[in-house]
């Protein structure tokens, strides 16, 4: 079969994410930290985008700085992440359970952070 | 102009920079809002940690009334960007700066971009206030926490802050503040000022918004 990606030019984005809108789960946002699963090896059915990916995961980026470096838009690597997490090539860094409320303590370390720059 | 300081600290940004310390385990946003032109990548480049990256989104739909598509047959394809930076705050938090286009419509693109966020910061021009307004109604909509910082150009008339308020018919006690988006420490203290009133905001309700 033809790996889509593999040719060069522009392509529709759903083609990037193998007919899939949106990603398996809704947790990943812009600012979610990962990082590649190094004893994991993609297989050989991987697309050259999912490759990509993992590659640039080796060490800690946030969604959007993956998105950027591989010039695809959020919203497609948003989905690919998804896959990817899900499979076990890409694991999410990000701790605290509840990420819709930077809490109290939080904040204050923020403010502090930014106080000591 | 941009100082001798943050010349050094440019020169260290480069690609070996790349990626986020291993020791950082929680990531945290604020979006810096505010129309074309007022100096949201400024702002972000003055305090950015990497050089700023730069993503597209495709946003279709019918007139916009934003690009002219003058003998382009065909409905309304609009690219929007979005500019961001980061700064690493101590060794386990990194803090991403998102600039986003004023209007509410334009966040809605990118999925999850404002749900979670500190809150945003809004820059204005008080030499075309009027191009903020939109801003404002949208900001008015909704539960992110929000502080005001006029960024001053070199022909910034010198307006009283209470003016600023009253003009845009804010609340009176909406954080207001004034900086230079091209200073690294200036707009470090826009970004306080807005996280102060966060921190505030939660521990009035008990909890964030």
């Amino acid at each position: 079969m033809v790996d889509p990606t593999d040719y060069l030019g522009p392509v529709r984005p759903y083609v990037l994410t193998g007919g899939q809108a949106r990603p398996s789960r809704n947790t990943v946002r812009p600012e979610t930290l990962l990082v590649a699963n190094a004893d994991a090896s993609l297989p050989p059915s991987a697309t050259r985008q999912h490759r990509s990916l993992v590659q640039l995961c080796r060490g800690m980026l946030s969604l959007a700085e993956a998105a950027a470096h591989l010039k695809i838009p959020v919203s497609v690597a948003a989905v690919m992440v998804s896959d990817l997490v899900d499979s076990g090539h890409l694991a999410v860094r990000t701790v605290g359970a509840d990420p819709d409320t930077p809490n109290q303590e939080l904040l204050e370390r923020v403010l502090h952070g930014l106080r000591s720059l | 102009m941009v100082s001798v300081a943050s010349d050094h600290r440019r020169a260290d940004r480069d690609e070996a920079d790349r990626y986020v310390s291993p020791t950082v385990r929680q990531s945290v946003k604020i979006l810096v809002s505010g129309p074309f032109g007022v100096g949201k990548t400024s702002l972000i480049d003055s305090v950015s940690e990497i050089v700023p990256l730069h993503t597209e989104e495709q946003m279709t739909q019918q007139s916009l009334g934003v690009d002219s598509l003058t003998g382009v047959e065909r409905k309304t394809s609009t690219t929007v960007a979005l500019d961001f930076g980061r700064i690493t705050l101590g060794d386990d938090i990194v803090l991403y700066l998102y600039g986003t286009p004023g209007q509410r419509r334009f966040w809605d693109h990118w999925a999850g971009l404002a749900e979670g966020a500190i809150g945003a910061l809004v820059l204005v021009d008080t030499r075309r206030l009027e191009e903020s307004f939109e801003v404002f109604d949208q900001m008015e909509l909704s539960d992110t926490p929000f502080a005001v910082a006029v960024n001053v150009f070199p022909d910034t008339p010198d307006i009283p802050l209470d003016q600023v308020v009253a003009a845009l018919d804010l609340p009176t006690d909406t954080p207001m503040t004034s900086c230079r988006a091209l200073d690294r420490q200036s707009s470090i203290q826009a970004l306080i000022t807005l996280v102060e009133h966060a921190t505030a905001s939660s521990r009035l309700t008990g909890a964030h918004r």
